[in-house]
């Protein structure tokens, strides 16, 4: 499956390794939603460098579309929150 | 998977189709990716030449100087040869200073081949992606192409099918409309033959109701010969007497009465 770690490009991750991402994952929504900073940042930083590390690169000027889209590891728990938000990603669009 | 990356990536994909609706023609933004692309490798290409450009210049610093040099060793040989042991000297310091120039310059020839070296390969792989980027904008061009062409193949289908189920529609309707109509003539026909309905035209009278119509006309006429008989008899009371008699008699009389005539 192809992942978009935003700002730093895609990585392809074996379908296997899916439970333990989703693990970290479900985790990450848990934080974000009971609105845990610390905890946030670090299971966003744990779940960024697991797929980092599960995950092959793409090059550059591969045209696959993402499956799955994570927030760039500067991201505040705010941020994520507002793009999660009904308005979406682009505001008005 | 419910988790933050799920709900991100339909985000994102929502928008980015809704982006994707909005764009003119996506052959367009990859005409134009590919456009950029070209600028890119352009400047590459032409920090390359740049790089190229500046090696030259010095190594023809360096044959320059290499030359000097030389020139200088020779000059030094021969005022040694003349006895001219101080011009030997002077001579001999002076290409020494160029040697150190050269000895500079070179270290600066071979920085300058390393970066033009990776350069060129920097730039040759840029060409292959650009290429590769090419294929695949041509490749994803034709698929969209074909996508369009697709739907509205699909779409004229689609509007084929609609057609033909309104005629199947309407060759039901017109079905339920016959079948209905046989259905109501044939219940108006049980209903006419039952009796419940009155055939308003009067020409459907079967032998029966002939035989009926005949039958009453026949008391009618019996009655009236009774009645005249009484008038000749005697008084309105003997009428009166004769006439509820002759009512009970109709009443019993026409049952009874009914099969004489038949056997007659």
């Amino acid at each position: 499956m192809i992942v978009r770690i935003m700002g730093e490009g895609q990585v392809e991750v074996a379908d296997s390794h899916f439970p333990e991402l989703d693990t970290l994952d479900d985790d990450l929504l848990a934080e974000m939603e009971s609105g845990d900073g610390p905890g946030f940042r670090t299971t966003l930083h744990a779940l960024l460098e697991k797929v980092r590390e599960l995950g092959e690169p793409l090059p550059v000027d591969s045209l696959e579309p993402s499956e799955l889209i994570l927030p760039s590891p500067d991201a505040t728990l705010e941020e994520v929150r507002e793009l999660l938000g009904e308005d979406g990603l682009i505001p008005g669009a | 998977m419910s988790g933050v990356m799920k709900r991100m990536g339909m985000i994102f994909r929502a928008k980015a189709n809704k982006a994707l609706d909005r764009a003119e023609d996506p052959r367009e933004t990859l005409d134009y990716s590919y456009q950029k692309q070209l600028e890119l490798l352009q400047k590459v290409r032409r920090g390359v030449a740049d790089v190229a450009t500046s090696r030259k210049r010095l190594e023809l610093q360096l044959n320059q100087l290499q030359g000097q040099s030389s020139k200088l060793e020779d000059q030094g040989r021969k005022a040694l040869a003349l006895g001219r042991e101080d011009l030997a000297r002077e001579a001999l310091s002076r290409r020494a200073a160029l040697q150190q120039q050269v000895t500079d310059l070179e270290t600066q020839h071979q920085t300058l081949q390393g970066e033009e070296e990776k350069l060129t390969l920097a730039a040759q792989r840029l060409q292959a992606k650009v290429d590769a980027f090419r294929t695949k904008k041509e490749t994803i061009k034709a698929t969209y192409t074909a996508a369009q062409a697709q739907t509205r193949i699909a779409e004229s289908f689609s509007g084929i099918s609609e057609e033909m189920s309104d005629v199947g529609v309407a060759i039901q309707r017109a079905e339920d409309k016959t079948a209905q109509l046989q259905a109501r003539a044939g219940a108006i026909d049980e209903l006419l033959a039952s009796g419940a309905l009155d055939d308003q035209s009067g020409l459907a009278k079967d032998d029966i109701q002939a035989e009926l119509d005949r039958l009453s006309g026949g008391t009618d006429v019996e009655l009236e010969l009774q009645r005249m008989k009484a008038e000749l008899a005697g008084g309105p009371a003997s009428q009166q007497a004769i006439e509820g008699g002759a009512q009970r008699q109709d009443a019993s009389g026409q049952q009874q009465s009914t099969p004489r005539f038949d056997k007659q």
